[in-house]
């Protein structure tokens, strides 16, 4: 993509901005290296072929984390211990969670082997599930370049709660036009510490994300997609508090996007920031393997901060996300940063604010396929109100080139969406785009005039926040509540006793399998 | 008697859209008119038939209601209390207490949202109403989303809580209800549920509702920190608190 400069930014505030962010992300990164968590563990036991559940449902990484967490030494690295077990017993990972599930093995009272042997015996599973990792990387890249994908991707949700529900309302979706589809999770999973298992037909506000329903609805979209000649993007929520677990699930199941964010499950859901941190880093560097978009979410800032005094503290978390990213290994293309247009409506020349900001994202992170969330904090029940408004904003996403463009329901703020709430939404996203099409080429923004001067303003505040972060710590910017004004403290939140402070020792048969990778 | 007005008085017109299970067809709009007739409209009109994914089509009908509503025989459960300015309600906690009052709000149970909460509470409040948080003479506790009942109760024992406000947007297969009768029935339990001053609100959320599972009162759309404040402070002056 050329780079485009209609706003006259000042080059060397953005490189400013940059560096700073760097060392902010460097600062949590050395504080990263040192740990791992309850959930990352796990992880490293599904891409080693664990998975199923016990005769009580418990998923059997979490049986068996659980297990070395009480009798052995979880800060070597649950590597160890599996592969010890898997040495002294002769089984491969399959039979021996059979054996385990059945209460008929354990991964203590064996041996440890060294960390370079634990390794090498995991490395035959991680080679197999890696494999099956890069060839649905494979699959989605010829399919796209072979169905081609458009400029700016139709992206919609669904969340009845029955993932069969979900199918038909997605393959309608995609029959409609989305070119994306995003399975909304049930709410409170992500203060879940375990992934739940199996198809599912119950939810609230959502549907549980299991690594059977994500196969469920990755068949039912290669279905509409080979019909429709399209290729539809599959999206679910590496968040929460299993964040890496669903990265591993989603990179197996052949998902094409991940929500994905460095300081979302801190900031909303009050999951401990060390957690956090830690887990991001594990789930972003599978991601960046498996060729996934990840989707980050500053623009939920602007639904509890207001959008105008506020917009600063967007572009300041995308430069953060950016670096944290690029410090696991995914590159800019595949990250899909967050932004939103939640001015209120009321506001005299909102839209040329929400212009200016949505093109400052664009020319700031030229090559990232940028996401653009639609007006929720002031869509009332009036829904002929909420569908203008939405209109506004399919505009606003065509004028500027947003790449992944979240459409707005006529029911936001009344129910999850009806068939025809999608359908549309979708129609008139379609029209918009149609109807508008090459506008964006057409038009230059008047020199220091209000849009221009408005995208100079939010990133000098940005410049001035970032720099601020990076003489003390991300850590205090978070207690003092610099993001979407929520103030949380490094030993509060949810899920600090899964975080675990490595022995010299620790190894990670994921890890080192991804890191190879990285040099070769 | 009322009815629904289109452009003359008492023409009953209404205007109505939904999807059916059939394939977009002159069948599919016959079939339309017919689910209008049965819902008692007469010259049902189907203005729009549409595909929507296969299988399935979407309607707009217009038609005229035959029936109408007697205005003074309907009566409404509103909340009853003064409307007063944020500045109103600050001199009446200065001049009516002694001390600072204490609420306590969140997003209870698996609720994930905190739009409805925050609204009444942060600082900078929704459309131009500053938030409790703000409000001199209030001590604003907002706990966030997610929280569950028992923590909610303990916070507010803990910090010796005036008023509970607890918010509810997510209200599929009626969560919300359950959720709202379980914090009734632990604060009944605990022997705390009449003294504090008990308050829901959300999207879906009406005072009649809010009584009818125990509540003092409850704040649906368009109700603001003021007003949910004003109420509290009279509550608590009839309790003589």
């Amino acid at each position: 993509m050329k780079a485009i400069h209609k706003l006259g930014l000042d080059q060397a505030l953005i490189a400013r901005c940059r560096r700073d962010a760097e060392v902010i992300a460097q600062g949590v990164q050395r504080h990263i290296d040192e740990r791992t968590t309850l959930s990352v563990e796990r992880s490293v036991l599904r891409l080693a072929g664990v998975d199923g559940v016990d005769k009580f449902g418990v998923p059997l990484p979490n049986l068996m984390v659980e297990e070395v967490l009480k009798g052995g030494e979880l800060a070597r690295g649950i590597t160890v211990y599996l592969a010890s077990a898997l040495k002294a017993t002769g089984l491969d990972s399959q039979a021996f969670s059979e054996q385990f599930a059945a209460g008929k093995a354990s991964l203590l009272g064996h041996p440890l082997v060294a960390p370079p042997e634990a390794l090498q015996i995991l490395r035959p599973f991680m080679v197999h599930s890696f494999d099956k990792i890069r060839s649905n990387r494979s699959r989605r890249e010829a399919l796209m370049a072979k169905y081609g994908t458009p400029k700016t991707a139709i992206y919609v949700i669904v969340a009845t709660g029955n993932i069969y529900e979900d199918v038909t309302q997605a393959q309608a979706a995609a029959e409609a036009g989305a070119d994306i589809i995003a399975v909304i999770r049930s709410t409170g999973q992500s203060l879940l510490d375990y992934v739940p298992y199996g198809a599912t037909t119950e939810g609230f506000g959502g549907t549980t994300a299991t690594q059977e329903n994500f196969r469920i609805m990755r068949k039912a979209l290669d279905e509409s997609g080979e019909k429709l000649g399209r290729f539809i993007r599959l999206v679910n929520y590496a968040s929460g508090l299993c964040m890496p677990e669903i990265a591993a699930m989603g990179a197996l199941e052949g998902l094409d996007m991940m929500l994905n964010d460095s300081m979302y499950g801190i900031i909303f859901r009050d999951i401990n920031m060390q957690r956090t941190f830690v887990d991001q880093y594990f789930s972003r560097s599978l991601n960046a393997v498996a060729g996934i978009v990840i989707n980050t979410g500053e623009d939920n800032y602007l639904t509890t901060s207001d959008a105008v005094e506020s917009a600063h503290t967007v572009l300041a978390s995308q430069f953060i996300n950016e670096r944290f990213a690029l410090m696991a290994g995914l590159p800019e293309e595949q990250m899909g940063l967050g932004h939103a247009f939640e001015i209120s409506p009321e506001v005299k020349n909102g839209f040329l604010y929400e212009i200016a900001q949505a093109q400052m994202a664009r020319e700031i992170f030229p090559k990232a396929p940028l996401k653009y969330m639609p007006p929720t904090k002031h869509s009332s029940g009036n829904i002929f109100h909420t569908h203008a408004q939405d209109t506004l904003f399919n505009a606003a996403a065509v004028l500027t080139g947003q790449s992944i463009h979240l459409l707005g329901m006529m029911t936001e703020a009344i129910h999850t969406p009806f068939l025809s709430d999608r359908h549309l939404a979708i129609k008139n996203a379609r029209m918009v785009q149609t109807t508008m099409g090459e506008i964006a080429d057409e038009i230059t923004f008047r020199s220091d005039g209000i849009i221009q001067r408005r995208a100079q303003a939010v990133l000098a505040q940005a410049a001035e926040l970032l720099s601020n972060i990076a003489e003390t710590s991300l850590f205090t910017a978070l207690e003092e509540g610099v993001f979407a004004g929520v103030r949380r403290s490094p030993e509060g939140g949810k899920g600090l006793d899964g975080v675990i402070r490595k022995h010299p020792e620790y190894v990670n048969a994921a890890m080192a399998y991804i890191k190879e990778g990285r040099q070769a | 008697m009322i009815r629904p007005y289109g452009d003359t008085l008492d023409d009953g017109k209404v205007q109505l859209s939904f999807t059916l299970p059939v394939k977009a067809s002159a069948k599919g709009m016959a079939c339309a008119r017919d689910l209008a007739r049965q819902m008692g409209l007469s010259d049902a009109l189907v203005v729009d038939c549409e595909a929507v994914g296969e299988g399935f089509s979407h309607y707009v009908v217009y038609g005229r209601v035959p029936y109408g509503v007697d205005e003074e025989a309907i009566t409404v459960a509103e909340v009853d209390a003064p409307v007063m300015s944020m500045e109103e309600v600050e001199s009446r906690i200065a001049s009516a207490f002694d001390r600072e009052l204490v609420f306590v709000g969140a997003s209870t149970g698996s609720d994930a949202h905190t739009v409805g909460i925050d609204a009444i509470m942060n600082m900078k409040g929704y459309a131009g109403h500053y938030g409790l948080e703000r409000y001199r003479g209030i001590r604003a506790y907002n706990l966030g989303s997610q929280v569950p009942n028992e923590v909610f109760i303990n916070k507010a024992l803990e910090v010796k809580a005036d008023v509970l406000l607890v918010s509810q947007t997510v209200t599929q297969k009626d969560v919300h209800l359950k959720n709202l009768v379980e914090l009734v029935e632990l604060l009944e339990a605990e022997g705390l549920r009449e003294k504090v001053v008990l308050i829901c609100g959300g999207a879906r959320i009406t005072h009649e509702l809010a009584k009818e599972l125990g509540f003092d009162a409850g704040f649906g759309p368009g109700k603001f920190a003021e007003d949910v404040a004003a109420f509290a402070v009279e509550e608590l002056l009839r309790r003589g608190r």
